[in-house]
């Protein structure tokens, strides 16, 4: 099977290319990239006018499955991936049982397998049922496919666990992603805490409860030479200690979701459940210190941290409600409006953040436009105006605090290892 | 002038006009107490329901005898004997509820926020009896009605309020209410008990009774939680009452006609010597009376009542 796509503004940061260029797809591969073929008798899609990208990666999803189908299955969830234009998603282990046994990662491949409409990475856990404690069959997970390891909802509070497990999975090559958060020091808050907090009368997270646990992780991953993602940064002092990170050599990562860059705590006014996440929206300094990080390359990626939760769960009071929205089929729109059209970051950057260094991050070969690769493709129509929609998602949950807003771009087409699975052009 | 919201969610979201409104309301509802038979029909036939998920004594009985003066058919709903206890969501119980047609649902709620949600789905005024640390709008609008009986005025009047700030849901009400209405206010407790950012809401923050009591038209102690001690607020309530309780020798520091006020219940030794609580400047018992008739204000207004200006 062969398909020409034609005159489409190719952006590949991977090769530094960013022009007009045809592609040729052949048996699920790219097998010609270059200007203005001409090849009759092929399927032929003209992208004039529209952005042609290496395939979206979501490297922080939550698909359910197994054990709250009622939320969100490997089948909706990817649709809903295919949707937002990711060709591919790495899924939490936070699953009914949890991820730290081969059974499990067994079990959700041979489902994404029959369902899934896009690539799913499988992540496992660092700890026994994440309880923190005793590490996971790491080498069983990795052997059964599991890109990396996250207690992701706890963080692994136990400073001597979180070094052996880096020591551990250098064995394998793979990172670890923490979710950085001193549970002593959040005290069961359930927003950001600050003037909002107050006001509001909810208990607060102190941003230092993310900081005192990022900072111990760069240390440990700094002497023991392992590799460290830091999952949904949010605050101006974990940037800013990943930025310093870096500049001294540690292999530390991290990604930033949507909702952080985007709002602040000022939403949680008027107690609507959909503005409550973990970590929670934080105060305006710390949404600018998120998109100085984007722009000055501190940040890796842009992760969704996509959090499906029914209805019946989220339609109680704040404190109750658990953490949490969900994220695939907003998040490459509102990177779009709130940092290229602003100018923050270019469209080559945007690349870097949702395709290419997710692929890099989790060591898949992805996240490239050159012959040879896997015809995976994120098509982009910048200047299209989306106004999200919440009875349209594909996502069988329905919580975003973004429902009815109105944004520049949107993913049009997406394609995976050849197959068109989503078009809206 | 009318009320503009059906509910009253909270002192955050009125005007100081409408704050006015209701005060000027207490003052005849207050009459209404003074009489030999203390009844008008003024709500005959509409349906209270009083939805209480904490405990309460004055605030539940202030409610349920206001809306009795007012001839209203009132029904009591305690946590005790909620459908809640058997794992039903505060959504659904509120609804069924609202399915016998109620007018008003008075609701105490340990959940920030809570009336809030059930405003967006009822179709009955719903007032906010109390949610969590958040608000408690009625026991500010009896706070400013007793100071405004008391002094004349609440503008440019210094009020201190001293104790646990952040677990407090009066002190929110009452900083928004008195800040709306131009009074002066500092605030005082442990640094362990004071939300950061509060002075964002344009409060003066002190750490100590004595700084906060000097030159105080009204000072307006909070209560202290005993178990905030357990979780490590605060040493002990003896280090509490040496460092903060209200002392006679501390109300000297305050204006020489200082009104003292607490939303109640007090711990005596704790937060408020008994010779302050019972002495010549308490209004706290005071304040418990004038509770009936702001509530009955609230409720009449909240029905509709009030004058119309744009009636022919």
């Amino acid at each position: 099977m062969k398909m020409l796509l034609k005159n489409g503004r190719v952006i590949d940061p991977a090769n530094k290319i960013d022009d007009t260029l045809d592609i040729i797809i052949e048996d699920g591969k790219i097998s010609e990239i270059k200007p203005r073929i001409s090849e009759k008798g092929i399927e032929t899609i003209d992208l004039a006018g529209l952005v042609v990208a290496p395939g979206f990666i979501d490297m922080h999803v939550h698909l359910r499955e197994p054990g709250r189908e009622d939320e969100e299955t490997i089948e909706t969830g990817t649709k809903a991936a295919a949707a937002g234009g990711f060709t591919g998603v790495a899924c939490m282990p936070n699953t009914e049982p949890v991820n730290d046994d081969q059974a499990v990662t067994e079990y959700i491949l041979s489902q994404a397998k029959k369902s899934a409409i896009v690539n799913v990475y499988p992540i496992g856990c660092i700890t026994k049922a994440r309880e923190g404690e005793e590490l996971a069959q790491i080498g069983d997970l990795v052997e059964s496919g599991v890109v990396a390891v996250s207690d992701d909802g706890n963080c692994v509070a136990s400073g001597l666990i979180m070094r052996k497990a880096l020591e551990y999975t250098k064995m394998f090559g793979i990172p670890i992603i923490d979710h950085c958060e001193d549970p002593n020091l959040s005290d069961g808050g359930v927003m950001n805490e600050g003037y909002y907090s107050t006001i509001l009368g909810l208990k607060g997270m102190p941003f230092l409860a993310e900081d005192v646990m990022a900072i111990r992780d760069i240390l440990l991953a700094e002497m023991v030479k392992g590799k460290l993602h830091i999952a949904h940064v949010s605050t101006k002092g974990c940037v800013n200690m990943v930025r310093e990170a870096k500049k001294r050599g540690a292999h530390v990562t991290c990604e930033v979701t949507p909702h952080h860059f985007t709002l602040t705590d000022a939403a949680v006014m008027g107690y609507d459940t959909n503005t409550k996440m973990n970590p929670p929206l934080r105060s305006e300094g710390d949404r600018k210190a998120v998109l100085e990080g984007l722009k000055d390359g501190t940040i890796d990626c842009i992760a969704t941290d996509h959090a499906p939760h029914n209805s019946i769960e989220k339609n109680v009071e704040f404190s109750q409600a658990p953490f949490g929205i969900i994220g695939l089929e907003t998040a490459v729109s509102l990177a779009l409006d709130r940092l290229v059209h602003t100018r923050i970051i270019n469209l080559s950057r945007l690349v870097e953040l949702m395709s290419l260094n997710p692929a890099r991050i989790l060591n898949i070969k992805k996240g490239i436009l050159s012959k040879g690769e896997d015809a995976d493709i994120t098509i982009l129509d910048i200047k299209k105006t989306v106004t999200v929609d919440v009875k349209k998602l594909k996502s069988k949950s329905r919580n975003t605090p973004f429902n009815g807003l109105k944004l520049k771009g949107a993913p049009v087409m997406t394609i995976v290892s050849g197959k068109i699975v989503h078009d809206s052009r | 002038m009318k009320l503009k919201s059906k509910h009253l969610l909270g002192i955050e979201d009125i005007s100081k006009e409408e704050i006015n409104l209701i005060l000027d309301t207490a003052d005849s509802m207050a009459e209404i107490s003074q009489r030999d038979i203390k009844k008008v029909p003024t709500l005959r036939g509409k349906t209270v329901i009083n939805f209480f998920l904490e405990p309460s004594t004055r605030t539940r009985s202030s409610f349920e005898i206001a809306e009795k003066r007012l001839t209203a058919d009132s029904l009591n709903f305690a946590s005790a004997t909620s459908s809640i206890l058997k794992g039903e969501t505060l959504i659904d119980t509120t609804l069924n509820l609202e399915a016998m047609a109620p007018d008003f649902i008075v609701i105490r709620h340990s959940e920030p926020g809570s009336p809030h949600m059930l405003a967006k789905i009822c179709n009955s005024s719903i007032i906010n009896a109390g949610d969590g640390p958040h608000e408690h709008p009625t026991q500010a609008l009896l706070d400013a009605y007793t100071i405004r009986q008391k002094k004349g005025k609440i503008k440019g009047l210094r009020v201190a309020i001293i104790g646990d700030i952040t677990h407090s849901r009066v002190v929110r009400s009452n900083i928004f209410l008195l800040k709306k209405m131009g009074a002066d206010v500092v605030i005082a407790g442990p640094s362990t008990l004071m939300p950061v950012e509060i002075e964002k809401t344009g409060v003066e923050v002190r750490y100590s009774t004595d700084d906060a009591a000097e030159g105080a038209d009204v000072i307006m102690m909070l209560r202290i939680q005993m178990e905030r001690q357990r979780k490590g607020y605060f040493p002990s309530t003896r280090e509490y009452f040496s460092l903060f309780g209200l002392t006679e020798e501390r109300v000297r520091r305050a204006k020489p006609d200082v009104i003292i006020m607490h939303p109640g219940p007090m711990n005596r030794g704790v937060e408020i010597a008994s010779e302050v609580a019972d002495g010549p400047y308490s209004v706290i018992l005071e304040q418990v009376a004038n509770g009936v008739a702001v509530r009955m204000a609230v409720l009449y207004l909240l029905a509709g009542g009030g004058k119309d200006e744009n009636a022919a």
